[in-house]
């Protein structure tokens, strides 16, 4: 399975995304420049976390305009997997293939520790190898985590079953602290209608090898292979 | 009457300073190389009050590949990899614009590590601030731990380790050292030097504007009332733009294009041309009007001596000058040929083409001023020494006084601070913040890096000498007990105003300090910083030599935290307890009295605890280790169970008074954890090394018991605990 991480000015998590896949997945990954504009030969696109064009704007809301997000949309229009986690999340609802925003964290602080989520659809091609409310611990990293968007979009995304993750405490409660940063309804990530563009703040790169603390995070990217070797 | 100053005593230059600078031109200096000089001959570039002193240092050793000197030191770690590291202080901007402040000071030292050619992979940071009951104290620990955050986390560094430290003498003058650690391939450092006549000298990244004019010069000096006055002297950074021009530098250093490269940091393009002259032998000659510029209008003057940040000036060999503007490109920045390298000695700045200044670059450099300064030991120390604490009475309830020392800001969970910053960015953090050291794994090898930074300052207020030993001692020690081998330092000498004789007196003693144990603990000096004048109306801080140690683990799998990891583990003291309870965190916490004996340190007995440890961690034994510092036996030991989430049940036989006991902080002790089932074969471990062990007791339960001989003194819930030391500092800080 060939995957492509998205190299914006500013990213800095694209060496995690390939580390976790060439070491770790061991399958062939390619870092792709934001200027070029062809992702054709590529299976799967990961937009990566960090801080596109520095975030000094809203985030995401520049690296959108990149050359390669026609790309990026074209794959995902052709129904192939597009992950975006934490910034990468931020750019695909600014670029319009996630609905919704993420806002400041209601702290208005910058927030790095791990959390635990819990997989409320595990139906999806990036979460068929974890269990229904399955619990994983996993970190977060960001300021502008707290998920927001209008009542019908919510309400929406909930009948569609389409919030993958959700902030929750080591039992699976929704408790009021387990949510790090005010998030609607606990939202850590959501899907597409086609269910094949997922974006999430927490970072599964982070928390897939052992030696880490964990490796929660590593079978969503399993998930994504077996759904691929399935289909050839 | 208020006296006029002279121009040159305006910026920081004594008469006699000012005769030399006539006798090396021959002829009155134009207002330019005037302001050069000033800012060159500032302690904070040429360490005039402090060079003496540090010669004292231990600088080679069979690690060290570049010693001080360059922008950053360089240790060989083996199957041909190095690290560059380096710390610096960024004291005075952060005491008047704590947010830029802080994160200029994280943008300045990530460029001293990649300009060497090395990749950055981690930042630590020392942190002290005054008593947090005041505003503005609380002003300032926001505002710098938030620009450390925007910085380092912008960056994709994670920031690991490091510490936050409170006491009042450093209510007007907060210190902000930062360190950062890179990886480079031995073989492919880069060096800050200038020649082959007629190579372009290019500056690149960020444009040039009027910030931080003249902030080495207001580095050097005491803070005051108008101090205030000297914000625009403080640099505004831009993290975004310090990340491309990284990664565009790196990408230009795997080219072999670049014959030099530094970066321009302190008395900007000035420092940076000049030390490249002098480390090459060569000289400079360049056209201010050709550096890329903000804004209209700027003089030379305040070209020469902006400290806009995210800029490097670059030596390339000749013809090759559109590679560097190619990659540059390809980052959006800009890359612009400003002059050339010649042979003469000098560095010549032109104004379109007219001279505007040309003074001999190791005037600038090697051959500014060295003073010898007066040295005095202080009064108070008199005081100090001769005070008792056995004159003060016993607690009566052991377990409240524990509750409380738990809650000290010297030793409650600095997790607030930490979660700000992105600290796992790199996926390669093994050990994260919070243990005696950061542990990294280096990816593509079995080796791990350990790193700290800190330093317990009362002990140097007490006993600069002996404070200057532990300071070196505690940090191996933290590396050690984190499973690797201590490699060498990098320091920032924080003190007040040299000129006082006896600051310059606890100066040269802690350094002396330092240097004895570097050398008995094979840990040179690669580099560092001094930052003098720290030092308000009402005084100077406590002198702070922050000490950054690299540790070596040959195997990540040694990597060892101090929590807890099963029950029915048994616990031991390796070291033994002292009647020393003078300079403790307790008697300042508890007593309100930051006095006393500072700890004696015995070098032989550290290094003997020491080894014993990093034997036991290698060879498998050690489930937990943890050195006692501040707070002592009964703190560590806690520390230990809190983290763990384990209960302890202790009996220590000693029939030193309970206080004593409990919260001295004698030094050398380490207590580590030990499976039950190598009970057996770690006695026997034990026996061949001439080390005190001294079985304590017993993981178990959910309660802290600690007794002494016998007769429980202490006992409370783990979990109770473990609430008060984690909320403390939130609780204080939200209190207001």
């Amino acid at each position: 399975m060939k995957f492509a991480v998205i190299l914006f000015p500013g990213s800095n998590c694209e060496v995690d995304c390939v580390h976790v896949i060439k070491e770790v997945l061991q399958e062939p990954v390619t870092t792709v420049w934001h200027k070029d504009t062809d992702l054709s030969e590529f299976d799967a696109v990961i937009l990566p976390g960090g801080f596109s064009y520095g975030d000094y704007l809203r985030c995401g809301a520049i690296a959108r305009f990149s050359p390669i997000m026609e790309a990026v949309i074209a794959h995902a229009k052709a129904g192939k997997p597009v992950l975006g986690i934490c910034n990468g999340f931020q750019i695909l609802t600014e670029c319009g293939l996630l609905p919704g925003v993420l806002l400041r964290n209601r702290s208005l602080q910058f927030i790095c520790e791990d959390r635990f989520i819990r997989v409320e659809n595990n139906l999806t091609q990036f979460t068929h190898q974890y269990s229904k409310h399955q619990v994983l611990r996993i970190p977060i990293a960001h300021a502008e985590g707290n998920y927001y968007a209008d009542p019908e979009t919510i309400e929406k995304l909930e009948s569609e079953n389409r919030v993958v993750f959700r902030y929750c405490d080591e039992q699976g409660n929704l408790t009021e602290e387990s949510n790090p940063n005010g998030a609607m309804n606990h939202i850590a990530g959501i899907i597409n209608e086609a269910g094949n563009v997922l974006g999430m703040m927490p970072h599964p790169e982070r928390l897939s090898e052992i030696i880490l603390g964990g490796d929660d995070g590593l079978a969503l990217f399993e998930s994504m292979l077996k759904t691929w070797r399935d289909r050839i | 009457m208020k006296r006029i100053k002279t121009p040159w005593q305006e910026m920081g230059l004594s008469d006699q300073e000012y005769e030399k600078i006539l006798s090396i031109l021959k002829r009155e200096p134009t207002l330019p190389e005037l302001g050069m000089f000033s800012a060159m001959w500032s302690e904070h570039c040429s360490y005039k009050n402090s060079k003496p002193v540090l010669r004292l240092f231990p600088t080679t050793g069979k690690r060290v590949l570049q010693g001080p000197g360059e922008n950053a030191g360089v240790i060989d770690i083996g199957d041909g990899q190095a690290i560059a590291f380096k710390v610096e202080s960024h004291n005075h901007p952060s005491a008047i614009e704590p947010f830029q402040g802080a994160a200029t000071g994280v943008g300045g030292i990530i460029r001293d590590v990649f300009t060497m050619g090395a990749r950055p992979i981690a930042c630590l940071n020392s942190l002290r601030f005054g008593n947090l009951e005041q505003a503005r104290v609380r002003y300032l620990l926001n505002g710098v731990v938030d620009g450390i955050a925007a910085y380092g986390n912008c960056m994709g560094i994670p920031t690991v380790g490091g510490e936050t430290w409170f006491n009042e003498s450093y209510n007007g003058n907060p210190l902000v050292n930062a360190m950062c650690v890179g990886l480079i391939e031995n073989g492919k450092i880069h060096k800050g030097i200038a020649k082959g006549v007629g190579n372009p000298v290019m500056a690149v990244g960020a444009r040039t504007g009027r910030d931080g004019i003249h902030g080495a010069t207001f580095a050097s000096e005491e803070l005051s009332e108008e101090s205030e006055n000297k914000r625009p002297a403080v640099q505004v950074g831009d993290p975004f733009m310090e990340k491309l021009l990284l990664e565009a530098c790196l990408e230009l250093m795997e080219t072999d294009a670049v014959v030099g490269i530094q970066d321009m940091g302190a008395a900007g393009i000035t420092s940076s041309s000049c030390e490249m002259a002098a480390r090459g032998q060569s000289g400079i000659d360049y056209d201010v009007a050709l550096v890329p510029q903000r804004e209209q209008g700027m003089t030379p003057y305040e070209i020469l001596l902006s400290e806009s940040q995210e800029r490097m000036l670059v030596v390339v060999e000749k013809g090759r000058e559109s590679e560097v503007t190619q990659i540059f490109d390809k980052w959006g920045l800009e890359a612009a040929v400003i002059g050339h390298v010649t042979n003469d000695g000098y560095v010549t700045v032109r104004e379109h083409g007219t001279i505007v200044a040309h003074i001999p670059a190791s005037a600038l450099t090697d051959d500014a001023p060295v003073y010898h300064k007066e040295s005095r030991k202080p009064a108070y120390l008199s005081e100090t020494e001769a005070f008792d604490p056995l004159s003060l009475a016993e607690p009566n309830n052991y377990s409240e006084t524990l509750k409380s020392m738990m809650t000290s800001p010297n030793i409650c969970s600095k997790e607030w601070v930490y979660r700000h910053y992105d600290h796992m960015v790199r996926t390669s953090t093994v050990i994260r913040p919070g243990s005696d050291a950061a542990v990294l794994r280096i990816k593509g090898t079995q080796k791990g890096l350990a790193m700290s930074l800190d330093c317990n300052s009362r002990y140097v207020y007490l006993n600069p000498r002996e404070g200057g030993k532990i300071a070196v001692a505690e940090a191996a020690r933290n590396v050690v007990c984190s499973g690797a081998e201590p490699m060498a330092i990098t320091n920032c000498l924080n003190f007040g105003n040299p000129e006082k004789p006896e600051v310059f007196y606890t100066f040269r003693e802690a350094v002396e300090g330092m240097a004895e144990s570097c050398r008995a603990l094979e840990t040179p000096v690669t580099g560092g910083n001094v930052s003098f004048y720290n030092e308000n109306q009402n005084g100077a801080v406590y002198p702070t030599p922050t000490v950054g140690m690299m540790g070596l683990l040959t195997d990540i799998d040694h990597a060892t935290t101090l929590s807890l990891k099963q029950e029915a583990d048994r616990l031991y003291l390796v070291g033994i307890n002292t009647d020393e309870l003078g300079a403790s965190e307790y008697l300042s916490h508890m007593h309100g009295l930051n006095t006393g004996k500072t700890p004696k340190l015995n070098l032989e007995a550290e290094k003997s605890v020491q080894n014993l440890v990093l034997n036991g961690i290698r060879q498998g034994f050690v489930n937990a280790a943890h050195d006692c510092s501040e707070g002592g036996l009964a703190v560590a030991l806690s520390e230990m169970a809190i983290t763990g989430h384990l209960g302890i049940d202790v009996d220590l036989p000693d029939a030193l008074r309970s206080d004593v006991l409990f919260f001295g902080e004698g030094q050398s002790r380490i207590v580590v954890s030990i499976p039950e089932e190598k009970r057996a074969l770690w006695a026997t471990f034990t026996a061949t090394h001439q080390v005190p062990v001294q079985y304590l007791g017993t993981v178990s339960g959910e309660q802290i018991i600690i007794r002494q001989q016998g007769e429980i003194k202490i006992q409370v819930t783990c979990d109770e605990l473990h609430r008060l030391w984690k909320e403390a500092l939130p609780c204080t800080l939200s209190k207001h």
